[in-house]
């Protein structure tokens, strides 16, 4: 069987049999969602190994036709982006089910139904290689993440549930339009051939059609990744969502944005994208440190780890319009270690929301004296989030800001602002809630982490240092991937990169050693 | 007019349905006093018997494609299309009339020989290739409609919508009647594909008619198939006229004789007054921009669901009228399958709201669905398919209806229309939403704790239509081929 379908069938198959599972039993619904998310990462785990690291192109590819008229294939296919994307998915997945285990226990069964469609979605986004298919998955994927808020969230659930859908939908109606647009011209919905046709000059648009065509996709990106200023319903999603839907948000569904500008809007309108680099590059500055701002100022511990991801995210756009290769590079580490990162604040949150029912950054202090451990996987988490070296991000910004730095210097300045930023207020948060004074509440409440929590702990910090440690296992086939879309972005567009002496790539460097 | 008149069997068989339909609703008005006292269930019964035995003389029909009577009536793939279309549709509105009707003491002959009678109309206007058989087919449709929509005699605002109904669907149909004049005294004829030649200037005169005349009568034939559609600036009627009617007969309203209206429309537009089409495009155009923006907005501030589900029909009649500003065979194709698809997501809906009504229909507002989601998952499930399906998620039938209804708008180059006929259909997920938030996000109210578990009529008239609606959103290339096959109307 192929495996990228195998991999969207456990999941699918997932949802459809937790539906039938009876509702007085939600011990059974959380059995079989941590069983089957564990079989599809299992699955998932194949792909690296199947995976041939030389090739540039998609691989593993299955293209059956779905509809006839128009024609619209099943058509999907791993390359060296979305292999990891998918990963990631799969990875977070049980994670999100074991978090869940205790702070969710109302309507158990629909949760993990909805849980393992998020995951099909997801997973179908970076794997579908026909435009309408991949429309498909990306409305998807909006559902389930609709009702994870607004069932099972906060006091603001409804209004942040609602904002998020209708913010998302106003971005994906305007790429549908650029998809049919697109299929009125290539007469086709394969990314490959369309891909393809535009790079071998059987299909050009005119410069105001291209642009278009680029600003419709890109909104719908620039609304998911979020880029400011359209970042305003993230903070609204992830303060009010449970912690599953905050892990599942951060961790992936915002990368569909990064990797929709990457996979999409780079090779299909490739000067487009060059002329509204500038422009687009500013926002992700101005992202970059209004983020970090904004997070230091927050009293609300899930407010600010959604501020920092507005920051975080400025770093993945910032490396993708540099377009160099160190950047993209950058970029895409930089979306996988976001997701390890970012999403393993979220779970910590989780566990201190699950023992003190605050978030409130002032209701805290001295947790590292009643719950050591967990203090300790905390610090490893912030200190990978700041960007320490040998631990993941470290890696990721490192590139994004020397390709910042070979294609405008100025901009590495102001990128590394946040970089420091960030510093200030993720250490100031933990000073605040796991230093100081033990509080009454803390010290009655607040217990160290038990062998559940231990087992979502491990594999996240375990990752972070593999990520810092040996980016190696990583990056081959990203920039294999990435490489290939900067050839791509070279096409009709008179441009060079200003360097006297072009840097060695990643790839090159591992070969060399 | 055709010169010979005489009957032979094909005829017969091209006009199967409506004759069955017309002798079983007039043998339910004579058996009513025999009947009546044994089973109270015996005319639903009979209704669904002589709208399946109509499907499948719809069907056997086709297998004798062609004209009937001298060319009044044309027997096509579209023809087939619609007539099955509204013959499902009886079939949906029926089902949970069962229930509907029980709980409100109502059960009787009339309601259901008058929606079989209305059927046959739709029916015949499907077929219909004669301005003369056209207006026929709309007579019978809407008187018929307009007694149901008044079937609650005691109901202040039953009979307020009956008699909305009546007045400016009479005086639509008026209109309607003056574009025939004009058509049959500039070209002579009343048959579409003759007018359309005399038009074209091929007729036995030779001498196209005045440019003019054409145009005025097109103008009014969109003003009175407009108000039948419920299109912009012709929607007036819709909200009342669906609040005030009984829930089951709201839903009919929203989608048989809407159907049939569009194909007579379809029809119309798409063979007579195609070769003006520049001249009507721009007309549409902004009847279809209208219509959505009025709808979707309109449909934001109502409390009330049937209300809310009135102006979402207008919205929806916006999106068809995209397709026929295609002016395309794939355009056609395209408002055929959408108006399969909305046939049954909005059906689906309103059968989930007369479910909920309760008796006297007290819970008609949108926060009597809360809480909907805990006390009858299945109710819950099927509905939100529905709006999923109406807010246009993929693998649903609205969906795809949307998706290629725009992508033959795109062919045409209306970028302009595409672009705000998407914007809009963003804004109306958030009425639909509402009904998701209060169903899942919110605890359960007064109606939804009085609620009557489900019958087996309502169950079926809940998921058959789930069903088809998620057939046609992950399959639809059955139906996408036949109605591609069927959209060529200029013979």
């Amino acid at each position: 069987m192929n495996l990228p379908t195998l991999i969207l069938a456990l999941p699918l198959a997932g949802f459809l049999i937790a539906l039938l599972v009876p509702r007085s039993s939600p011990r059974g619904s959380r059995i079989w969602a941590i069983a089957i998310s564990l079989a599809t990462f299992a699955a998932s785990l194949a792909l690296p190994i199947v995976f041939d690291r030389g090739a540039p192109g998609e691989q593993l590819t299955l293209d059956v036709p779905w509809i006839a008229t128009p024609n619209i294939h099943y058509h999907v296919a791993a390359d060296g982006v979305g292999l990891w994307l998918v990963l990631l998915s799969t990875f977070l997945t049980p994670i999100c089910v074991l978090i869940s285990w205790r702070s969710v226990q109302k309507r158990v069964k629909e949760f993990y139904a909805f849980l393992l469609l998020l995951e099909f979605g997801l997973v179908g986004v970076f794997l579908a290689q026909d435009l309408f298919l991949f429309y498909v998955f990306w409305e998807v994927s909006l559902v389930p993440m609709y009702f994870l808020i607004g069932i099972w969230g906060h006091e603001r659930r409804i209004y942040a549930a609602v904002k998020f859908f209708l913010f998302t939908m106003t971005g994906s109606v305007l790429m549908l339009a650029a998809i049919i647009y697109l299929y009125t011209r290539a007469q086709t919905f394969s990314y490959p051939a369309i891909v393809d046709m535009i790079w071998s000059g059987r299909l050009s648009f005119a410069p105001g059609e291209q642009m278009l065509l680029f600003l419709a996709f890109f909104a719908a990106f620039a609304i998911k990744v979020p880029i400011f200023p359209l970042h305003t319903w993230l903070p609204d999603a992830h303060v009010e969502a449970p912690v599953a839907g905050s892990v599942m948000l951060a961790s992936v569904m915002l990368k569909m944005g990064t990797y929709g500008i990457l996979h999409f809007c780079l090779p299909l309108f490739p000067s487009a994208a060059r002329t509204c680099a500038p422009w687009i590059v500013v926002l992700a500055i101005v992202g970059i440190i209004y983020g970090a701002l904004v997070a230091m100022v927050q009293p609300n511990m899930k407010k600010l780890v959604a501020y920092s991801s507005v920051s975080h995210l400025g770093f993945v756009v910032l490396g993708i319009f540099t377009f160099t290769q160190m950047g993209l590079d950058g970029a895409v580490y930089q979306m996988l270690n976001h997701g390890i990162s970012t999403g393993a604040l979220f779970v910590f949150v989780g566990l201190l929301y699950e023992r003190r029912h605050s978030l409130e950054i002032s209701d805290y202090g001295g947790v590292a004296t009643a719950a050591p451990w967990l203090a300790t996987a905390f610090l490893v988490t912030t200190l990978a989030s700041i960007g320490l070296p040998m631990l993941n991000n470290f890696v990721g910004e490192f590139l994004v800001l020397q390709g910042a730095a070979i294609a405008n210097f100025r901009w590495a300045i102001y990128a590394a602002i946040g970089v420091i930023l960030s510093a200030c207020y993720m250490l100031w948060m933990y000073q605040r809630v796991f230093y100081g004074e033990v509080k009454e509440e803390v010290r009655r409440r607040v217990a160290d982490l038990n062998l559940r929590e231990w087992a979502v702990v491990i594999p996240l910090i375990a990752m972070m240092v593999w990520m810092g440690v040996y980016s190696q296992t990583f990056l081959p086939p990203v920039s294999r991937t990435t490489a290939r879309v900067l050839e791509q972005t070279q096409v009709n567009v008179p441009f060079q990169v200003r360097v006297e002496h072009p840097p060695r790539m990643p790839a090159e460097a591992a070969d060399a050693r | 007019m055709p010169a010979s008149f005489g009957f032979n069997a094909s005829d017969l068989i091209r006009f199967l349905p409506e004759t069955i339909l017309t002798v079983m609703g007039t043998l339910m008005m004579v058996l009513d006093p025999i009947l009546h006292r044994r089973s109270s269930h015996a005319f639903g019964h009979m209704s669904i018997a002589a709208l399946i035995a109509a499907i499948g003389g719809a069907v056997y029909a086709y297998t004798q494609a062609g004209p009937a009577f001298g060319g009044m009536l044309m027997v096509d793939g579209f023809a087939t299309f619609f007539r099955v279309l509204v013959l499902v549709v009886g079939i949906l509105t029926i089902l949970p009339s069962y229930r509907f009707l029980a709980r409100q003491d109502a059960e009787t002959s009339e309601y259901h020989a008058l929606l079989i009678f209305s059927i046959a109309g739709q029916c015949l206007m499907a077929a219909a290739n004669d301005l003369i058989i056209v207006f026929i087919g709309l007579e019978i449709s809407s008187i018929a409609s307009y007694v149901l929509a008044g079937y609650f005699r005691d109901d202040k605002r039953s009979n307020e919508a009956a008699l909305k109904y009546f007045l400016l669907g009479s005086f639509a149909t008026a209109f309607f009647l003056y574009g025939v004049a004009l058509i049959y005294g500039a070209t002579g004829s009343v048959n579409l594909t003759a007018a359309r030649a005399v038009i074209l200037g091929q007729g036995p005169g030779g001498a196209a008619p005045a440019p003019v005349v054409i145009g005025v009568a097109a103008a009014l034939m969109f003003v009175g198939l407009g108000f039948k559609v419920s299109a912009a600036p012709f929607q007036m009627w819709a909200p009342d006229v669906y609040q005030g009617a009984p829930t089951p007969v709201t839903a009919f309203l929203s989608a048989g004789p809407k159907a049939a209206a569009f194909a007579v429309f379809l029809r119309i537009f798409m063979t007579t007054f195609e070769p003006i089409g520049s001249g009507w495009e721009p007309l549409v155009w902004f009847s279809a921009l209208l219509s959505m923006t009025i709808g979707n907005f309109a449909a934001l501030l109502q409390t009330n669901i049937k209300r809310m589900l009135a102006y979402s029909s207008i919205a929806h009649a916006g999106y068809v009228l995209v397709a026929l500003t295609a002016r395309s065979q794939v355009g056609t194709a395209a408002a055929m399958f959408y108006l399969a698809a909305y046939a049954l997501m909005n059906i689906g809906a309103f059968a989930a709201v007369s479910h909920l009504s309760g008796r006297g229909e007290r819970y008609q507002n949108i926060e009597d669905f809360s809480g909907l989601g805990q006390k009858q998952p299945l109710t819950a499930a099927m509905l939100s398919i529905f709006l999923l399906s109406l807010i246009g998620v993929p693998l649903t039938g609205g969906f795809f209806g949307k998706f290629y209804i725009f992508k033959a708008a795109l062919e045409s180059h209306l970028v302009w229309l595409t672009v705000l006929g998407l914007l809009n259909s963003a804004v109306a997920a958030y009425y639909y939403l509402r009904i998701l938030v209060m169903m899942y996000m919110r605890e359960p109210g007064e109606a939804v704790e009085n609620a009557e578990p489900l019958t087996p009529g309502l169950r079926a008239a809940l998921i058959l239509p789930a069903l088809g609606t998620l057939l046609l959103g992950i399959f639809p290339t059955w139906v996408l081929e036949f109605a591609g096959k069927s959209a060529a109307l200029v013979k």
